[in-house]
């Protein structure tokens, strides 16, 4: 059973890192709830 | 026939009070957190203009030190010094800021910008003094107001405070009552990007030898918007940066991309000149004001200085083929598309991998590669990493993946094909467009014979799409194809002569 199954996340993504949609579909498969993804950038 | 890359400059402007007044992490802690200990300190760990002037990267982004130079330096660069450091540098200078605003002030064609009259006596000679400012740009710098007038403007008239050395030293006025668009804090944000656009243009007709008048279309490329309420970014800055520059064959247009801009912009010039509908577009972008101390907290954190305290400027010149500048290939062109994906794997192969095997070459044929290059001494600090590295160890990776070259030649491969990053984090400035100067020269001595430039843009963050964008092109020595079809021509063209002269006599001998 995975740590995040039915936890509500909020994904900030970066842009030199990890996108969003990136973490996003890595969550979706382990049933986490996505309230609000973004992908920011620092640079 | 491919167009060429006839010449590149680059300029950077001390902008320290503009860090406290316009910088966006300053400005929102002055609303969030008014009473900060960042906001406290921060003055104290500004740089003066000779300690920028003397740093390692700045030298580097105006020609003075070549990449390879400032490679073999060990990082941090903060502590190194360059002896003998200068202003001008062989593609551009760093200009101070007092002499900036005064190009400022020239830059305002509708009366927003007043800079204070004793500030404009003690600045006149040294901006008069400057080789690149002609009698028009001199002609519009105003004799200045009263410190009175100053404070009425900004106390209560909207105008934003124009500082030097933590003293109003004039305003600029908000060019509408009630439009947020045209609001002195817009303002001063597109007339900075105007005015080193306008110092960056000036150093490319300077360095290319050029005849202002014969650049006939310009493009620019920054991360501003022009325009007001009903339209917002209606453009044109590259027709106003024109006029100022005195450009007065040319016409023009704004590209916008985020930081991929600057290659949208390269490509789109290089298909103008190549279809003979322009001979010589200038590509130009300004800096931003925004970004001054963007990560200003981190660095005041670790008891650095604020690296982030110059707006950057280029400017590149692309004409059509004379047989001895780079050309622009345009028949390798990688583009990041809708259905590309957003993982860095992705971005990288259509970038990089896909146009080159579309074209039958190989990672390793290409000599040198410039994405990226933001100074890693301002980002590794604040935990963005080394973004030029992260690129070339994603480009080694897809040449290990594709078999052409050995896991353990990746650190040797980003050795011999990337280079350090030294651009400051000015958005546009440092996706690729840096190296263009040295590309071109590496290029013209025959020490490369192929680079690409690869520029990446962050659409994500103006929130209408959460699509990544990126776009590439080849440099590569010139073939001189076009001078052996002109030299072909030639040799046409008296052949064709002698015969007609012939026929000429033999119609004589039958009279």
């Amino acid at each position: 059973m995975s740590l995040l199954k039915d936890k509500k996340i909020i994904v900030i993504g970066d842009r030199d890192g990890i996108p969003g949609p990136a973490i996003d579909e890595c969550l979706k498969s382990i049933g986490a709830e996505i309230l609000f993804s973004s992908t920011e950038c620092f640079v | 026939m491919n167009s060429v890359l006839k010449a590149a400059s680059y300029v950077l402007v001390h902008a320290p009070d503009m860090v406290l007044q316009n910088g966006t992490t300053q400005t929102t802690e002055m609303v969030v957190n008014p009473d900060s200990e960042y906001l406290k300190t921060l003055p104290g760990h500004l740089r003066s203009y000779d300690q920028v002037v003397a740093y390692a990267p700045n030298q580097t982004y105006i020609g003075n030190m070549t990449p390879d130079e400032l490679g073999q330096l060990a990082q941090p660069w903060t502590d190194k010094p360059v002896a003998g450091a200068t202003r001008q540098g062989k593609y551009g200078e760093i200009m101070p800021q007092d002499e900036f605003l005064l190009l400022f002030q020239a830059c305002d064609m509708f009366d927003l910008v007043h800079l204070e009259r004793d500030f404009v006596a003690r600045t006149r000679p040294a901006f008069d003094a400057h080789p690149l400012m002609d009698e028009y740009i001199k002609s519009r710098v105003m004799e200045g107001v009263d410190r009175e007038q100053i404070l009425r403007f900004v106390n209560e008239e909207g105008a934003e405070g124009i500082y030097h050395q933590g003293q109003l030293a004039g305003y600029i006025k908000r060019a509408h009552d009630v439009d947020v668009n045209l609001s002195a804090h817009v303002m001063m944000e597109n007339m900075a990007s105007k005015a080193s656009a306008v110092l960056a243009l000036k150093h490319l007709i300077r360095v290319s030898g050029v005849d202002a008048g014969q650049i006939d279309y310009v493009i620019e490329c920054s991360e501003e918007a022009c325009g007001d309420m009903n339209q917002r970014g209606g453009g044109n800055f590259a027709k106003s940066i024109a006029e100022i520059a005195g450009l007065s064959g040319a016409t023009g247009c704004d590209v916008r991309g985020f930081c991929a801009a600057p290659a949208h912009a390269l490509v789109s010039a290089a298909s103008l000149v190549k279809s003979g509908t322009f001979k010589n577009v200038a590509v130009v972008a300004g800096g931003s004001t925004a970004k001054l101390g963007m990560n200003g907290k981190d660095h005041v954190r670790k008891g650095m200085q604020v690296l982030e305290d110059v707006l950057g400027g280029f400017a590149a010149l692309i004409s059509a083929n004379d047989g001895i500048n780079p050309e622009i290939d345009l028949g390798i062109v990688g583009r990041h598309t809708v259905g590309t994906g957003a993982s860095p794997q992705a971005v990288i192969t259509s970038l990089v991998l896909s146009p080159l095997e579309q074209a039958g070459m190989k990672i390793q044929d290409i000599d040198k590669y410039a994405a990226e290059l933001q100074n890693p001494d301002i980002t590794k600090p604040a935990g963005a990493g080394d973004v030029p590295l992260a690129n070339f160890k994603m480009i080694g990776a897809l040449a290990v993946k594709s078999g052409e070259l050995a896991r353990d030649g990746l650190n040797g491969f980003i050795a011999k094909h990337g280079m350090v990053g030294w651009a400051p984090t000015q958005g546009h400035i440092p996706s690729g467009a840096p190296y263009l100067g040295f590309a071109r020269q590496d290029l013209l001595d025959g020490k490369i014979r192929k680079a690409m430039i690869v520029g990446k843009g962050s659409l994500f963050l103006g929130r209408m799409t959460n699509q990544f964008d990126g776009i590439s092109f080849v440099l590569r020595a010139n073939s001189g194809d076009d001078r052996k079809q002109r030299e072909a021509i030639g040799k046409e063209e008296v052949r064709s002569m002698i015969a007609e002269a012939l026929r000429a006599f033999a119609a004589s001998l039958d009279v």
